[in-house]
């Protein structure tokens, strides 16, 4: 078993922001603490004493229910008390919102923040700028990063292309991992490229050159624009959602071209290899960008990813905010309070 | 009238001589000068330039006086070093009327810190829709010389050929912020490997080429000559240098933060970095230093841009674009033009004097350091060296990206005709 004490390890940062900033010993470190979090998911009263009496406040200026519940999920697994608060319809024109919102966490002594932001860096600048103290957990900002949804999505690999006990301590070294879709637009790509480079394995990115970001050269990755040359060696391929509104603005021709050249149908995945995986971080555009064949293959993880988002949230909240009650990972203290 | 004495100081850095001012003009150069009534100036050591030229100020007056005033920012221009500022039209209401254009004059004269030159807009309201009054603007009592929708880019080519065609009838010149639109809708940083790893909105370099290679070519045409703000990248310096080779009366000038800072900076998120156009890459730095140096590029302006506090203390996205220049700018210029081996001081005359006068036509300013001239000049101690604290500004705004950067000189005095606006580095 390891250890599960982040103070018998290089300290991790104070904050999550970019997937960048993990080392290979903080994300390993994490899947090991998400995989002792699973466990609790898997007991009758799934819920751990560790952030009693901690606030935590889910500060979401972008609409996204999925993150939201299962960050949610996590600190209440974890007995924390949980902040829900929606900006709805602040726009980034009006920039002091971010501001004041701060200063008014700061106020009531929120112990953590878990920002969701339209603008990229608004995670950064949060963390940055003086303006609160807590923590600050990136949920997704803007084009730019979403580190949980990386370390989720590697977490899934591990368990399926090394094994769920076998990948104890284990990184993805020499993995083969295919990301398929809008990388100009997505933030999922570049946490996913940073962290599955620091975990080892090989990643290409698949779009129209439209969809890649000028710059790109200097990712840690290769990059094809032929879907069909890379699926026989990739152990997993990941499709990106791409946003309907891109259409107009001439990413690509039309939808239907979008999908004979970049969609995942079931011609396709059988040139992957056996044990090959289908990821998505949801939601799905069934049709365009996967097949309903594909979408519900057994091969593809989206269900699995969602339940192992809230272990794995559970663990950088506990390891960030330094959880001392939790103990030996064989006997981990339950408890009913809420 | 009365009499100032400059002794010792390095003129346009060659010999060192002693100036006597007398009123508003200079009397005598000479070594050895004496002069029982006149107030002495000690400036052994230091530089005597022409008094600055800024072809390119934002002073937000009407309508935005929470970041600068014709007060404010020519206090600001005086402590720089400038004796004349040229006014851009982006105002509230925009200067693109005669009695816009009057009245940013008037209180520059009733400031009487440095002679502000006021910018009218080529189209109503910057719409790029409609020319505007650009005689009128020329005839009244400000002698508007310069056009530009600066903050938006004249992109319609039908308009823009036609301000350069109707500007000849009076010898005034189109500023161009070239800009493609839409090539930069959402555009937040330069594009390049720095945007793709932050996911900012890109702005590629293309943008900016392709409007000074359509302008140069509607120049050349129509027989006129235009001038090019802030050119930004190495592929706009190659266009102008293209230009200028076949006889294209082009010129164009450079912002001192686009000879310094480059878009590195950008990973910090601090929006004091954030700049239309924006931060660049070091190879764009080291050509644009290069251009400045061979004449391509012309003239140094400062693009001096103030905003609020609360304007910038926000996330990127919703940051004001722009940074205050006027108080660093010759500083900034020392680092990296004159300390570098690219420019003497001389050069530096002409990049921020001489030859931004001279494309502005500004009546006075630019003119030679020597007997019977108008005595705008400025003293610049290059020895000095020290970190950049913004409470020290005179402008309202204090956006700059050198708060703690050690730079290079200090301008101790500026005269303007004859009088100190600036004495010993304080405003007088
Ligand atoms: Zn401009």
């Amino acid at each position: 078993m390891p250890s599960l004490s982040p103070r018998s390890h290089t300290p991790m940062m104070r904050h999550l922001i970019s997937a960048a900033d993990l080392t290979r010993d903080d994300a390993v470190l994490i899947l090991d603490t998400a995989e002792e979090m699973a466990r609790v998911a898997d007991r009758p009263i799934k819920k751990l004493p560790t952030l009693r009496g901690r606030t935590v406040c889910n500060l979401f200026f972008e609409d996204s229910t999925r993150t939201r519940i299962s960050f949610e999920a996590a600190e209440k697994r974890l007995s924390a008390d949980v902040i829900n608060f929606a900006a709805k319809g602040s726009s980034v024109s009006k920039g002091e919102s971010l501001k004041d919102t701060a200063q008014t966490l700061e106020a009531m002594g929120v112990d953590a923040v878990v920002i969701r932001h339209g603008a990229s860096g608004a995670p950064y600048r949060l963390a940055t700028s003086g303006w609160i103290d807590a923590p600050v957990i990136n949920a997704g900002d803007g084009t730019h990063q979403h580190p949980t949804q990386a370390l989720l999505d590697a977490f899934t690999m591990r368990r399926r292309l090394v094994g769920r006990d076998t990948g104890l301590g284990r990184d993805l070294d020499g993995k083969r991992i295919t990301l398929v879709g809008d990388v100009l637009h997505s933030r999922v790509a570049r946490s996913n490229v940073d962290l599955l480079h620091t975990l080892g394995a090989e990643v290409t990115l698949v779009a129209p050159p439209t969809l890649v970001p000028v710059g790109v050269e200097s990712w840690p990755c290769e990059v094809s624009y032929d879907l069909d040359s890379v699926l026989a060696k990739s152990d997993a391929v990941m499709m990106l959602r791409v946003q309907r509104e891109r259409m107009n603005a001439a990413f690509f021709p039309t939808e239907r071209e979008y999908s004979r050249r970049y969609g995942l149908d079931g011609r396709r995945m059988a040139k992957m290899p056996e044990h090959a995986i289908v990821m998505h971080p949801g939601p799905m555009v069934r049709g365009m960008e996967i097949t309903a064949e594909v979408a519900d293959s057994d091969r593809c993880t989206v269900v699995e990813q969602v339940a192992n988002g809230v272990s794995t949230r559970m663990a950088v909240l506990y390891l960030l905010l330094g959880g001392a009650e939790f103990t030996a990972p064989a006997s981990p203290r339950t408890t009913e309070e809420s | 009238m009365s009499k100032i004495l400059i002794r010792g100081a390095k003129v346009l850095g060659g010999e060192v001589a002693d100036v006597l001012i007398d009123g508003e003009i200079i009397a005598e150069i000479g070594t050895g000068l004496a002069a029982d009534d006149a107030q002495v100036v000690e400036a052994e050591g230091q530089i005597l330039l022409p008094g600055l030229v800024d072809l390119h100020t934002h002073l937000r007056e009407p309508g935005r006086e929470d970041s600068e005033t014709v007060l404010t920012g020519t206090r600001a221009a005086a402590s720089g070093g400038f004796t004349a500022v040229f006014a851009m039209a982006n105002t509230h209401p925009v200067a693109d009327s005669a009695g816009v254009v009057e009245q940013v004059y008037r209180l520059g004269k009733e400031a009487g810190y440095c002679d502000v030159q006021p910018i009218g807009a080529v189209t109503v309201g910057l719409e790029g829709k409609k020319l505007a009054e650009l005689g009128a603007m020329h005839d009244s009592a400000a002698g508007v010389t310069v056009f530009s929708d600066d903050g938006k880019c004249v992109d319609d080519a039908v308009i823009m050929r036609r301000a350069l065609e109707y500007v000849k009838a009076f010898g005034g010149v189109v500023a161009q912020h070239a800009q493609e639109p839409r090539l930069t809708e959402g555009a937040q940083m330069n594009e390049g490997v720095v945007s793709a790893e932050l996911g900012l909105g890109g702005w590629p370099a293309v943008a900016e080429e392709s409007i000074i290679a359509r302008d140069v070519l509607l120049a050349e045409h129509v027989g006129s000559r235009v001038h090019i703000c802030h050119l930004s990248t190495a592929g706009s310096v190659e266009i102008v240098r293209w230009a200028k080779s076949r006889g294209i009366d082009v010129t164009a000038e450079v912002t001192p933060h686009h000879l310094l800072l480059t878009d590195e900076l950008v990973r910090t998120y601090d929006p004091v970095y954030k700049v239309n156009p924006p931060l660049r890459t070091e190879r764009d730095v080291t050509a644009l230093r290069e251009a400045l140096a061979d004449g391509t590029i012309d003239i140094v302006a400062t693009d001096h841009a103030p905003h609020p506090h609360e304007d910038k203390d926000c996330e990127w996205a919703a940051a004001a674009m722009g940074m205050v220049g006027l108080e660093t700018a010759l500083s900034v210029v020392q680092q990296t033009m004159v300390e570098t081996g690219l420019l003497d001081w001389a050069g530096v005359a002409d990049r921020m004097s001489f030859a931004p006068a001279r494309i502005g036509r500004a009546a006075g300013h630019g003119r030679p350091v020597s007997a019977g001239e108008p005595a705008n000049l400025t003293l610049v101690d290059p020895a000095y060296r020290g970190e950049v604290d913004p409470a020290d500004f005179a402008s309202r705004s204090r956006n700059t990206p050198y708060e703690g950067r050690e730079l290079p000189g200090r301008v101790t005095h500026t005269f303007l005709r004859g009088r100190a606006t600036l004495v010993d580095g304080k405003l007088a």
